[in-house]
């Protein structure tokens, strides 16, 4: 499961907001882009994972596991995404949060609860299938925001300044937790920041935009 | 993505403004004489000549300016004292937001009238045994008309500044403005009247429009003999002999023009306040004494609703009174046996057929519009346009646009008043929905295409539920503008078509109180009915989601 950049740039207006872009990232390793902020680093993001907003021109080719995806539409590109917010759907149950990230192809009700079940159990939040995600910790919003990102099967994933609206005792915790899941199962993952400890910790090449 | 826009495109503009240009264009040809259906093909003057000689046509187009620009101009100074002094929450004043201009008109006559709640609780004091000989509803003045358009627009002009405060970092300003020795109100007015204006301009036009042109509340509570020119217009519309139909087609343009006009001139005077104001704050006065003025704007707010409650309380008095004589203060029996002989019935369900309907459409169009321009440049002048049902007067078009429909063979039928209703419910519903739709963070929907949602899905499974309460919201404000229509269903309906607004103006003119009280107690409780379980269902609905509870995303 890997990610290829090729010559991506994305500009608007005609300016290119950064030159461009070329990396590969193997199955497993993270990879980290750093810059400072207003460089276009959620925008290279975007880029990647097909969510450009109108205005944004894009050029270069992405490729998931040498498939290239970028005529692609977002939802078919099987690219993760996180923010440092978890952004939980509200209107959802954390349980059915995970349950909308669990591809269609795995069918039944019982196994698909139990999928979601396994998910949750670990990331700490068994018996939690029908909380409101508001009522959870700021910690427990994050692995279930991983978790939802991860039972949709991605072949790679995005990471938008994960951790930073974490305080800096969960923050260590969460790297953890997050580059252990992510080696574990193999998938190849892009994360900006501003963060050397983050970049440190993830182990893996460092780009700067 | 930017076909799908076109599409919506394509049906605002021949859905919405077409109707109101052909419209346009037939008033203006009666109005040169051109009329097929009586056999006239030749241009002329004439129909102006016969407007010109209609008997007080100068006073009608005088009490429509005097009552348009005078209600709009009170309304705005009591609502810019009412936020100067005394900023804080609104909510309390969509009761009176929701109810229809005829409900609360017919409510302010009962309570105005010589024999009103009013008079007799003067009566002992003035020593009155007979209702006195005062014109206090239908004056020559206007003055009834404007009190009840006062009534009306002040909410509305209320919460559409309390939703463009909101916009304003209004606390800090006021802060800064204060500890330079300027007193809370005048910092209000010299800091944060200026930035809030541009944002309740439009609202502001919409105010003075509806209140040139209006015609159900003109007919309750305006002057009667003449009426102003909106009630003229009409009168001459449906005149037996039908040659009035050229007078009035001129009188129906030059509404339109008196609007135009208006509009203008307060353009203009924005102009000029402008540099005035400019002038004013440079000499840096920290206008202390304004403060007893702003009371009064306070004061004067919370009379009115105070009016418009006690109005509101006496529909339903009178509704269910069986003996009420003067001068006494309450009825002297209760009965029920209006509301039991369900005489009400017919027109009540038309009302809910034609609500549903069109809000139905109306709220369908608004969400494939906003679903649409995702991912697109806004098109501020798609979105001018959507005002234009609001700032033309009905009375303008909906004569022509009949016609037209009459050739088509669509009038009097439900579709056409369906049409007609929805050029006047989208809009609203358009502008409820807009701002929480845009508001809505976008990267919640990126997540859900992240994990392979496509668009259909995320709009049915993520924005919609997660929207229930503006989207309940939108459609409870399209209830209320549907049932309060009172023109569009009269003009399309050919007057077959009977709604609780098209019988509550027919009734007011001399009909029993207690059947109005009725009819105008069923026409207010709708809106209110509607509201409510756009408040009551999301609140049920997402119970045991805390994010959603508050309201919005």
């Amino acid at each position: 499961m890997s990610l290829e950049l090729i010559e991506l740039s994305v500009s608007r207006g005609g300016v290119a907001l950064f030159a461009p872009l070329s990396l590969q990232v193997a199955a497993g390793d993270v990879v980290t882009v750093m810059g400072p902020s207003g460089v276009g680093k959620s925008t290279l993001l975007d880029g990647i994972g097909g969510h450009l907003a109108h205005g944004f021109s894009q050029a270069g080719r992405v490729l998931v596991q040498g498939r290239d995806v970028t005529a692609l539409p977002a939802e078919a590109r099987r690219i993760g995404l996180m923010f440092q917010d978890a952004l939980l759907f509200p209107h959802l149950s954390v349980g059915d949060n995970l349950a909308f990230g669990l591809p269609a192809a795995i069918k039944g009700r019982a196994v698909r609860r139990a999928a979601v079940e396994a998910a949750l159990a670990q990331a700490g939040l068994e018996g939690m299938y029908a909380r409101d995600p508001a009522t959870l910790s700021g910690g427990q919003k994050a692995r279930a925001a991983l978790m939802r990102a991860l039972v949709a099967d991605p072949l790679a994933l995005l990471l938008d300044e994960p951790f930073s609206k974490l305080d800096a005792g969960l923050r260590s915790e969460m790297r953890r937790f997050l580059f252990g899941h992510l080696r574990a199962r193999g998938i190849a993952t892009l994360m900006v920041t501003h963060d050397p400890e983050d970049a440190a910790e993830a182990g893996g090449m460092v780009v700067d935009l | 993505m930017s076909r799908s826009r076109g599409a919506v495109l394509g049906i605002v503009l021949l859905g919405l403004i077409a109707p109101i240009a052909v419209g346009l264009a037939e008033t203006a040809r009666a109005a040169f004489g051109v009329l097929p259906a009586l056999g006239l093909w030749e241009w002329s003057l004439e129909p102006w000549r016969m407007l010109l000689a209609q008997p007080g046509f100068g006073t009608s187009l005088r009490l429509s300016l005097v009552t348009g620009l005078g209600s709009t101009v009170i309304s705005l100074a009591l609502a810019v004292g009412f936020c100067a002094a005394a900023p804080g929450r609104m909510r309390w004043l969509a009761p009176f937001l929701a109810v229809p201009h005829a409900a609360m008109a017919v409510g302010l006559a009962f309570v105005l009238a010589p024999s009103g709640w009013i008079a007799r609780a003067l009566a002992p004091v003035m020593g009155w045994v007979q209702p006195p000989d005062v014109a206090s509803v239908h004056d020559g003045w206007g003055l009834a008309l404007m009190l009840g358009l006062v009534v009306k627009e002040l909410p509305f002009l209320l919460l559409v500044m309390a939703s463009g405060l909101s916009q304003l970092p209004v606390a800090r300003q006021i802060a800064v403005g204060r500890a330079m020795g300027y007193g809370p109100g005048v910092a209000w007015i010299k800091l944060i009247l200026p930035q809030l204006w541009p944002l309740i301009r439009l609202p502001v036009w919409v105010v003075l429009a509806y209140g040139l042109s209006v015609v159900d509340m003109a007919i309750i509570l305006g002057p009667s003999n003449p009426p102003t020119l909106a009630v003229a217009v009409l009168r001459w519309f449906n005149a037996a002999d039908v040659a009035m139909i050229l007078p009035a087609s001129v009188g129906a343009l030059l509404q339109a023009g008196l609007v135009v006009g208006s509009i203008l001139a307060l353009w203009g005077a924005e102009g000029l306040l402008r540099v005035v104001g400019r002038w004013w704050l440079r000499r840096g006065g920290r206008g202390v004494s304004w403060a007893p003025g702003l009371h009064m704007a306070r004061l004067g707010v919370w009379a009115l609703m105070g009016l418009a409650a006690v109005a509101l309380a006496s529909l339903l008095v009178w509704s269910l009174t069986w003996r009420w004589s003067y001068p006494m203060l309450w009825p002297e029996g209760w009965s029920d046996r209006i509301w039991m002989s369900a005489v009400w019935a017919k027109a009540l369900i038309n009302t809910l057929i034609l609500a549903g309907v069109t809000v139905g459409l109306s709220m369908a169009l608004a969400v494939f519009w906003l679903e649409a321009e995702e991912g697109l440049p806004r098109a501020p002048w798609a979105e001018a346009l959507i005002y234009l049902p609001l700032l033309m007067p009905q009375i303008g078009f909906l004569y022509g646009l009949n016609v037209v429909f009459l050739r088509a063979g669509l009038s009097g039928g439900y579709l056409a008043v369906i049409w007609a209703q929805a050029l006047f419910v989208f809009p609203y519903v358009m502008i409820a929905l807009s701002e929480p739709w845009r508001a809505m963070d976008a990267r919640l929907l990126r997540v859900g295409a992240a994990v392979g949602a496509g668009r259909w899905q995320r709009l049915i499974a993520l924005r919609l539920p997660m929207l229930l309460r503006p989207i309940l919201t939108a459609a409870a404000i399209g209830v209320a503008v549907s049932v309060a229509q009172y023109l569009p269903t009269l003009f399309l309906g050919a007057g077959r078509i009977a709604t609780l607004t098209t019988e509550a103006v027919t009734l007011s003119s001399g009909s029993d109180r207690r059947v109005i009280g009725v009819y105008a107690s069923l026409q207010a409780a709708l809106p209110f009915a509607a509201y409510g379980l756009a408040a009551l269902i999301p609140a049920w609905w997402h119970r045991n989601r805390r994010d959603l509870r508050g309201g919005g995303v």
